[in-house]
């Protein structure tokens, strides 16, 4: 990835460090096993060396029936029955149904970005987005997992665990952040092309903050008419993208609405400015080959420039 | 003799013209050119990706006599089309850049490191 440190705090972002209280328990849980793992073959390669080169009163301790029904059978059934019970426990509570009232936003994966969608309290789409997931600090939010085409995963490393997205199914991830900031997420089942391309961003907000976002996102920008505005219509961006408040209604690709006012565009993986639009418009093969955008040789360099402003403009 | 030396002195390397930055780092402009994602359309020489083919190859920058094959390469025209490339050029592809003068400045030795 390029530019996207400072949107981060740094690249990569880190894995263990849990930011939240869905985090923190699968973080804790990996260190076991990572540390009871490490102590198992610790032991396993001890009781080997002793029984290849030990003293022979030490073999003849080993050859015993008894250390077989111990180490053998009970150590391993009591650990992976404790580890099994606890990780069903901990799997239920971060997918547990939404309780009444919290927030509930739709996240579905698509080759290779993500729609994300805001429901209402009566679980209807109410507000269209795309590539960046906005929460409110401190309230637990739960995801609604869905494929379009293929299976994806949603893994946000700070704020929960890995879950899959399935096409035909819904499963649920809960996630809650303790302090505002941006999280960065990653989609960790490989779908094709460009896969590792597949970023997305999670920011947290003061409450009070998340509520202004929420009205404001809600509400169709107030598009700036002129040459990027026409091109927009007239070179068929809205054939794919939706532009609430214009003709431009398309669905194939990502909701474009507030597009200027996002941290990062092609999915979580260039920083969002005027450079980085016009790239991505003129030549997106060359920066995600394989993404479902073409190359669009046909527009000029003033075109490119008037098409980059006009999203940008799109807060 | 003097013709020799005279057609030596016209010849003289005069890319040199002064391509120095004053408090300009070019360690500093290579962190912006990144968080830019000046690779988004430039190939750069030691960035893997993006590679992007919009705008040229800024391999060999250094040593180029023009800016997008139109103007001299000189410290003061890169810092300027560096921030806004259009009022050089309305042609051009390149949008403004929101950065600060100091940190076109930065980008510009940036730009003369790349061999």
């Amino acid at each position: 990835m390029s530019g996207l440190g400072e949107i981060f705090g740094g690249w990569p972002p880190p894995v263990l460090d849990p930011a939240g209280p869905f985090a923190g328990p699968v973080t804790a849980l990996a260190w076991v096993l990572l540390i009871s793992g490490g102590l198992v073959l610790a032991m396993v390669l001890g009781v080997t060396s002793v029984a290849l080169f030990g003293p022979r009163r030490w073999r003849a301790k080993l050859g015993h029936e008894r250390l077989v029904w111990i180490g053998g059978l009970a150590f391993p059934v009591v650990v992976l029955t404790a580890l099994l019970l606890h990780g069903l426990s901990l799997t239920r509570d971060l997918s547990a149904p939404p309780q009444p009232g919290e927030t509930r936003i739709r996240v579905t994966g698509e080759m290779w970005w993500w729609r994300v969608a805001y429901l209402d309290t009566a679980g209807r789409e109410a507000v269209q987005d795309a590539n960046e997931i906005h929460i409110p600090v401190g309230r637990p939010v739960t995801l609604e997992l869905e494929a379009a085409d293929v299976i994806h995963s949603l893994w946000i490393p700070r704020l929960a665990g890995k879950v899959d997205m399935i096409p035909g199914r819904r499963n649920l991830m809960r996630i809650n952040a303790d302090r505002p900031g941006t999280y960065a997420a990653q989609c960790a089942e490989f779908c094709g092309g460009p896969h590792a391309l597949m970023g997305l961003v999670v920011v947290a907000h003061a409450p009070a903050e998340w509520d202004a976002w929420r009205t404001r996102t809600a509400a169709p920008p107030t598009p700036t008419p002129g040459r990027g505005a026409e091109l927009f219509l007239s070179a068929g961006c809205g054939a794919c993208h939706t532009v609430r408040g214009t003709p431009a209604n398309g669905l194939a690709g990502p909701d474009l609405t507030h597009v200027g006012s996002r941290r990062t565009l092609g999915a979580g993986i260039l920083p969002n400015h005027q450079g980085t639009l016009a790239a991505w418009i003129a030549d997106s093969q060359a920066i995600k080959p394989g993404n479902r955008m073409p190359a669009y040789p046909v527009l000029s360099g003033p075109d490119i420039r008037a098409l980059a402003a006009w999203l940008g403009s799109l807060k | 003799m003097t013709l020799i030396l005279l057609t030596a002195a016209a010849c003289a390397d005069k890319s040199g013209g002064p391509r120095q930055l004053a408090g300009a780092d070019a360690e500093r402009g290579r962190q912006t050119a990144e968080r830019l994602a000046c690779a988004a359309c430039h190939e750069i020489p030691g960035v893997a990706w993006p590679q992007g083919r919009v705008g040229g190859s800024l391999t060999g920058f250094a040593g180029r006599p023009l800016i997008a094959g139109r103007f001299r390469n000189q410290p003061d025209v890169l810092v300027r089309w560096l921030s806004d490339a259009p009022s050089l050029d309305p042609s051009t592809g390149m949008p403004p850049l929101p950065i600060t003068a100091a940190e076109a400045r930065d980008v510009a030795a940036y730009l003369y490191t790349l061999k």
